[in-house]
């Protein structure tokens, strides 16, 4: 079964020990000022944003259909069985089609690096198969960040909008968009204002689907093609030989006609 | 061997002297250093401009390899050999143009070893690989004529009838596939660009273009190499161009139409602006100009209306690499200076290989006299120093 995190920014009090985690297990460069920024990028996976007394978390959303992992031409992409979407940098050349396709803009880039890796939240995968929570879950000191199977945590956050339908919007960001995420938000105010895309604009549809109409044609159309533009070249050629033997004849023939 | 500095030649030196200075600061400080490039904006000018109008503008080679091979339309002979030549240095600097661009260039043979057939780049990347080969296969018997070597052109037209056939699936592949490239997108690209048709799009207009390309190519070198130009094959291109942008522009209608979108791309918008320089330049007016059976029948006209259409299309593959972006990434985009100098030293590198190509080797069909006496003139083609005598 698929795991999840549930973060709901109504318990979030905003500390950033989420941040300061994930700086520590990827061994990322933590201190005043990166804590300071308020947006995601190659040293800062996960981010919490605070407008007056609320608060959001961004980090990578692990689509069940991830657009990276099928974008990425040599593969560097994949979703584990548990869940995690995850990156194998030696893989990468770096054409950052992962950066185009992502709906949630997530995969960073180290711009000033002579060999530039994609950087992104991967969901602590080695923790996951050694039986543990992700780094952000275990240290959230209000369980603003929950870490668990994907239907328990689906069914837990029904359960705390059914119990205080005021205090959230209903609605599980994450639970259809683009096919559904391993990263479930609750609210009480509309996550757009945070930046994030309106389920609206990206649609329920998995990515992966928009290419996959075209690519899933092309093994059909490489034979169908080539035999049609085989069958014009011979019909044209075969055309000139008709003609030019006919000439020959009709030279033969002393121009009787 | 004397060289002469020109205008044109002091002006390719210098823009090869911007390129290389950017070069070393590509590969030296990263690309942060040398583009505008963001998180916000990963694929900047050299995706837009040097790979999807690079592509496009050598689609030249596969229309005339499949007008006269393949259609066996005789008459245009004699602009095959240069059109193939062009797509051919085409493809060649494209590849060139992606080893600036992508971060780890020196990885770039793990497409042929880890392979994602999901991949809509994977698509690319195995068209480009595959359609530059059989490019260097179609232009060989340049070479081997030049040598004067009779077996192998023997055995290269054995293989003919492959080769145009690969060529043309390849290209339609290729040039189809950098539209399919940003079907992944629909929330990020604008309306007016994103399009399930946009696959169709990219080769529809690659076909106009190779047409309006091989016009202004076969006139171009024929102002610099002094070539009389047989007017008969530029006005049968001119008709076929005509042809090509009025299908091209119907489709266009029709899927706006389908879309629902007439009444937002008449209405005033930053995008509406880029659109509409779009559909002028390689609609509204070539399809005017060439409705003028005056200008249909004149070199100049046909020039000048090739060259409005190019500047169109190119500005459609920007419209879709750049401008329709924007909005949802919530920033604009402007090349540094250092972007433009790349793409530009690769423009003057096929500029200046091209006239090379063309002096050494048997590209156009025989003429007597004039060539070298002319040659000088040339505004664009003469930049490039070539030893005087040369190949004669």
């Amino acid at each position: 079964m698929s795991k999840a995190i549930l973060y709901d920014s109504t318990i979030c009090i905003g500390c950033k020990q989420c941040e300061v985690a994930c700086a520590t297990q990827n061994k990322l460069p933590y201190n005043d000022g990166i804590a300071a920024e308020e947006r995601q990028s190659e040293h800062k996976y996960t981010v919490v944003m605070t407008k007056g007394d609320k608060f959001m978390r961004r980090l990578c959303m692990h689509c069940e259909h991830p657009a990276c992992a099928s974008a990425c031409p040599v593969g560097a992409f994949h979703k584990t069985k548990e869940g995690p979407v995850v990156y194998d940098v030696w893989k990468c050349i770096g054409c950052r089609y992962c950066m185009m396709a992502c709906a949630f803009t997530q995969p960073k880039y180290e711009w000033g690096s002579l060999n530039p890796r994609v950087r992104k939240c991967i969901m602590c995968p080695d923790r996951i198969t050694a039986g543990k929570q992700t780094a952000c879950a275990e240290i959230c000191p209000t369980g603003a960040t929950k870490f668990g199977d994907r239907d328990d945590l689906i069914k837990e956050a029904q359960d705390r909008i059914r119990q205080n339908p005021t205090t959230y919007l209903n609605r599980i960001y994450g639970l259809n968009e683009v096919g559904g995420t391993c990263v479930l938000i609750l609210s009480g105010v509309k996550v757009e204002e945070f930046g994030y895309p309106a389920s609206a604009k990206i649609g329920d549809t998995p990515m992966p689907e928009y290419t996959g109409q075209v690519m899933s044609k092309v093994p059909d159309f490489i034979p169908v093609w080539s035999l049609v533009l085989g069958g014009i070249y011979w019909i044209s050629h075969r055309r000139q030989e008709v003609a030019e033997a006919e000439a020959e004849e009709r030279k033969k023939n002393g121009g009787a006609r | 061997m004397k060289i002469k500095f020109t205008f044109w030649r002091v002006v390719f030196v210098v823009i090869m002297a911007l390129g290389l200075y950017s070069t070393f600061i590509r590969y030296t400080r990263g690309l942060g250093a040398v583009s505008n490039m963001t998180d916000q904006f990963p694929w900047g000018f050299w995706i837009g401009f040097d790979c999807l109008c690079g592509v496009m503008l050598a689609a030249g080679g596969f229309c005339m390899v499949g007008a006269v091979y393949l259609f066996n339309v005789k008459s245009l002979h004699s602009v095959v050999r240069p059109a193939v030549l062009t797509a051919f240095l085409g493809y060649l600097l494209f590849i060139v143009g992606l080893l600036f661009d992508l971060g780890r260039p020196w990885f770039i043979w793990h497409q042929l070893i880890y392979m994602n057939p999901h991949s809509v780049m994977f698509e690319v990347g195995m068209c480009v690989m595959t359609y530059t080969t059989v490019l260097f296969f179609e232009f060989l018997p340049n070479v081997f004529e030049r040598f004067n070597l009779q077996a192998p052109i023997r055995w290269i037209h054995r293989i003919y009838p492959v080769l145009i056939v690969a060529g043309i699936l390849l290209s339609t592949l290729h040039q189809s596939s950098l539209g399919s490239l940003y079907l992944i997108m629909p929330s990020k690209l604008h309306p007016f660009w994103y399009t399930p048709a946009l696959p169709f799009f990219f080769f529809g207009s690659a076909v106009a273009v190779g047409l309006a390309m091989t016009i202004f190519e076969s006139t171009q070198s024929a102002k610099a190499l002094g070539r009389h130009l047989e007017l008969s094959v530029l006005v049968q291109l001119g008709g076929a161009l005509l042809v090509a942008l009025w299908v091209n522009a119907l489709l266009r209608f029709e899927d706006y139409y389908r879309r629902d979108l007439l009444r937002q791309i008449v209405k005033p918008s930053y995008e509406a602006y880029f659109l509409w320089l779009e559909l002028a330049l390689s609609f509204v007016i070539p399809i005017t100009l060439l409705s003028f059976k005056k200008v249909r029948l004149s070199p100049n006209g046909l020039y000048l209306v090739s060259i409005i259409s190019l500047f169109g299309f190119i500005t459609n593959r920007l419209n879709v690499s750049v401008i329709g972006l924007e909005t949802y990434m919530g920033r604009h985009y402007v090349p540094k200076w250092t972007e433009f100098s790349v793409t530009l030293m690769i423009v003057a590198m096929g500029f200046a290989l091209f006239r090379l190509a063309v002096e050494y080797l048997p590209i156009f069909p025989k003429e007597e006299g004039i060539r070298t006496s002319l040659a000088a003139r040339s505004p664009v083609l003469s930049a490039v120093a070539v030893p005087e005598h040369a190949g004669d």
